[in-house]
């Protein structure tokens, strides 16, 4: 067998951050016309390869080849040019900027030097058009939900003329709709000879869509191998080092002790956002929530935390009503949102990790009475080995972590709070296979010790294994609530999903 | 009944994008000014009244102009009335010390504002300071700068500028303006386009919005951001070519403060401090309404003028609790 000549090839790169070596001697080629994972845990290296690659950060030791010839990019634009594309982990948009824009901004067809507003609306709603999206182009980024623009950010980076394609964690706010409609084009494009590179936490993805992998450890590299020669327990034995034992230690959850209703919401409904619902979750319930995107999962948290106001209907907490009218109020009441947009809505990048997490609780407590520093410590480093939270340093500031890191701190900063009801939305995006299960468990843990969860995931398998009851959403309507009995499959809640019906 | 209520509005504010409303908001103010002047003096609903103000106020126009493009990129450039100072004082000395003719003064002067502009903007980015504190030394500096020229009032006595400070261009029915409330107006235009029409503008908007994605998005980043700065330096410039010849003469106190209308101005045309929102359109209409409380403090006559502050700070504030409400409720 003749291997293709690598497109790119990188060999012996090391980076170096303050205080952490980030990537040592890592060696990565990517050849034409293959989909090739790159693997590892959380802040094992893999987004800081990339970045190196592209020019966002400069290398400190080792040599970059595209088509054979050395390169050094002197940053994403410089990379481009070259005809490498890549989407970053976060999504990287101006949110200001109508949709037609961020796919084109910085390449718009023009005419003597006059963007010709017409063709960009024209081509954007083409090329989403391509990826199954049919959206009003001309509104603002901003309107549309974090998978939308997930997936503009996508088309963005395929729409040009690329010899190398990067997508880090481009799946992770994605639905299984939207992740098979990715999959055709990333499949057409390597058709076509382009060489693609691929970072995910899903398993199931890489094995279906990748060709090779190389995986990385603690900034090392582990190797490379073709994907059919290697098994998933493989993997996750050579990405974390050791066997994973006991994800599936969860299966067969024990039944909810009936406890005392915890939140009853009454008609609770917001035009435009969620028809009005009816639920109640018990104390030590953990109630699951499935729909696909868009089918009104976050709006429902939003309205049960007071991030927006309801329109129609009541709450009750504990047995009496409840006006939770500001998030404020619902804090006051023990309940707390750990949402799915930690760029926007969850962390303060410039803060240190301790601060983070005390930042929550301190505000709760009211400033008036600080936390004594031992106390704060104490807390932190529970949290951050409960977590595994790495570099295990309390005082790296947030926005060094990588992205896993910054999502388990978000996570972590709500938990401190031990409220009664915990929302979640999406917790595990974004976090590698042992994390996950780590905090899957401890989900598990808190719901035994009395608290209440609303559990809100793309994942049937995880909301399956975790939940009591699940609600199942459809069109911005809450359509059926499913007891997780044995009769409960993905199979079925899939049907419901689908099907709309109220079972 | 109320659910169709509700339908209707909701209709209506599809119909009006809320990028829109701040500066039909402004707009709706300064019509309704002018209706309320118009009913309460006598001789104020003229057509020379809104041209008088457009007249009075076309330095102050071109000077906001360069400030939206500073602002809608997320920064804020102080300098600009020592740069309008500066530029009388040099315009002068040229002219009137030295004798030199008035095109090539021009140009030197346009040269010198966009150089500054130029230097800002790339120690702005360089050595990623904040363009309050960059720009806040060179409002000092150009200031300063008046002085070494002189420090007493220089009158300009230069053919070339006293005839374009007399023209009155007719409009017919007893209207006029002057030739710089054209040059005005072609600045509004040219910038106009530039933002709306040419990536460096769409650029502008990008790193107004965040500045990170638009680097990783392969972005000219540094480029914009000298550039905003450059053409502030130059609006400056031009502004205070126009202020020349409004006032004839060249020293190092005029327009002081005017950086803070400019700002002013910006702002109650519906543009964020924050960047990446608002319209040229708007800045207009801010500058008119800045316009328009003078005139109507004039024709009340017995105001002092120190009411035109307090309605420019009251406004201020309406305008960016407007702006509050507006982002409050995008989702
Ligand atoms: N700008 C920075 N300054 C300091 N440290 C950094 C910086 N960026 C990344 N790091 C560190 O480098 C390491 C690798 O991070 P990286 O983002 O590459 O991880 P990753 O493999 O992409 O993880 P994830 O799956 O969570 O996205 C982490 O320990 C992170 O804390
Ligand atoms: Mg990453």
């Amino acid at each position: 067998m003749t291997a293709p000549r690598p497109i790119l090839r990188m060999s012996g790169i090391g980076k170096e951050f303050p205080g952490v070596k980030a990537l040592d001697g890592v060696d990565f080629r990517l050849l034409p016309g293959e989909v090739h994972a790159l693997m590892g845990e959380n802040g094992a290296g893999k987004s800081t390869l990339i970045k190196v690659l592209t020019g966002v950060h400069g290398v400190d030791a080792g040599e970059i080849e595209l088509d054979g010839r050395p390169v050094a990019f002197s940053g994403p634009l410089a990379a481009q040019q070259a005809g490498i594309s890549t989407v970053y982990q976060e999504v990287n948009l101006c949110p200001n900027l109508s949709v037609a824009e961020n796919v084109f901004i910085g390449r718009e067809p023009r005419r003597l030097g006059r963007i010709r507003w017409k063709e960009v609306r024209r081509r954007a709603a083409e090329l989403l058009a391509g990826l199954d999206l049919d959206i009003d182009v001309t509104l603002p980024l901003s309107s549309y939900s974090l998978a939308v623009q997930q997936m503009v950010a996508i088309a963005r980076a395929v729409a040009v003329e690329a010899r190398v394609l990067i997508l880090d964690e481009p799946t992770s706010s994605l639905d299984t709709g939207e992740v098979a409609q990715l999959f055709r084009v990333m499949r057409r494009l390597k058709e076509q000879g382009i060489a693609i590179l691929f970072v995910s936490h899903f398993l199931d993805q890489i094995y279906e869509i990748s060709d090779r992998m190389t995986i990385l450890r603690n900034g090392r590299l582990v190797g490379e191998y073709p994907t059919a020669e290697l098994s998933q327990v493989e993997l996750v034995a050579k990405m974390i080092g050791r066997e994973l034992a006991d994800l599936e230690e969860l299966e067969g959850r024990p039944p909810a002790r009936g406890g005392e209703p915890l939140v009853e919401a009454r008609e609770l409904g917001r035009a435009g956002a969620i028809e009005p619902f009816t639920l109640t979750i018990r104390e030590g319930e953990v109630v699951g929530l499935a729909g696909l995107l868009g089918s009104g999962r976050t709006e429902l948290a939003r309205l049960l935390f007071g991030a927006d106001h309801a329109g129609t209907g009541s709450v009750a907490v504990a047995g009496r009503p409840a006006g939770l009218r500001t998030p404020r109020a619902a804090m006051g009441h023990g309940i707390a949102f750990c949402s799915e947009n930690r760029r926007a809505e969850g962390l303060v990048p410039d803060l240190t990790v301790r601060e983070n997490l005390i930042l929550a609780l301190q505000a709760a407590r009211g400033w008036t009475r600080p936390l004594s520093r031992r106390k704060q410590d104490e807390l932190v480093a529970r949290y951050v080995s409960a977590l595994n939270i790495r570099p295990a340093d309390p005082e790296q500031l947030v926005k060094n972590l990588s992205g896993g890191n910054q999502q388990k701190v978000l996570l972590a900063r709500w938990l401190i709070l031990e409220p009664r009801l915990l929302i979640l939305d999406e917790p595990t995006r974004g976090i590698d296979v042992g994390a996950k299960a780590e905090i899957q468990r401890l989900v598990a843990e808190l719901s035994d010790g009395g608290m209440a969860v609303l559990y809100i995931s793309a994942e049937l398998e995880e909301v399956l294994r975790l939940s009591h009851k699940v609600g199942v959403l459809r069109d911005r309507r809450l359509v059926a609530e499913l007891e997780n009995d044995s009769g409960l499959t993905t199979e079925v809640l899939m049907e419901t999903i689908a099907s709309g019906a109220r079972s | 009944m109320s659910a169709a209520l509700l339908a209707g509005r909701r209709r209506l504010a599809r119909t009006i994008p809320r990028k829109y409303v701040p500066v039909l908001v402004t707009a709706g103010l300064f019509a309704a000014m002018f209706v309320a002047g118009g009913v309460r003096y006598r001789g104020f609903a003229d057509g020379q009244v809104v041209l008088n103000v457009f007249v009075d106020n076309a330095f102050l126009l071109v000077v906001a102009v360069g400030m939206t493009f500073v602002i809608l990129t997320g920064g804020i450039d102080l300098s600009v009335g020592s740069v309008v100072a500066l530029s009388t004082m040099i315009s002068a000395t040229l002219l009137t010390g030295h004798g030199w003719p008035a095109p090539a003064v021009i140009a030197l002067v346009l040269a010198v504002g966009a150089a500054l502009g130029l230097a800002m903007g790339a120690i702005i980015h360089y050595f990623e300071i904040q363009p309050f504190i960059v720009t806040l030394a060179g409002m000092f500096l150009a200031r300063g700068l008046c002085y070494t020229i002189g420090t007493e009032s220089i009158s300009i006595t230069d053919p070339a500028f006293t005839a374009l400070a007399q023209t009155k261009i007719r409009l017919g029915g007893g209207l006029w303006i002057s030739p710089s409330v054209v040059v005005a107006l072609v600045v509004v235009a040219v910038a106009a386009y530039v933002l709306h029409y040419t990536r460096l503008g769409r650029d502008v908007y990008a790193v107004g919005g965040s500045e990170q994605s638009a680097l990783l998005m392969g972005l000219p980043v540094a480029r914009t951001k000298i550039a905003v700065y450059t053409v502030s330096g130059f609006c400056s410039a031009l502004g205070g070519v126009l202020l020349s010849f409004y006032m004839l003469s060249g020293y190092g106190l005029h327009a002081v403060g005017m950086e803070l209308d400019a700002i002013a101005a910006v702002v109650i045309g519906g543009t964020l401090l924050t960047g990446g929102s608002g319209y040229l359109l708007g800045t207009v209409l801010g500058v008119l309404v800045l316009g328009l409380i003078q005139t109507i403090i004039s024709f009340e006559g017995t105001l002092s003028s120190w009411w035109t502050k307090i309605f420019i700070g009251l406004l201020l504030f309406a305008f960016i609790l407007l702006q509050r409400l507006i982002g409050a409720r995008r989702r």
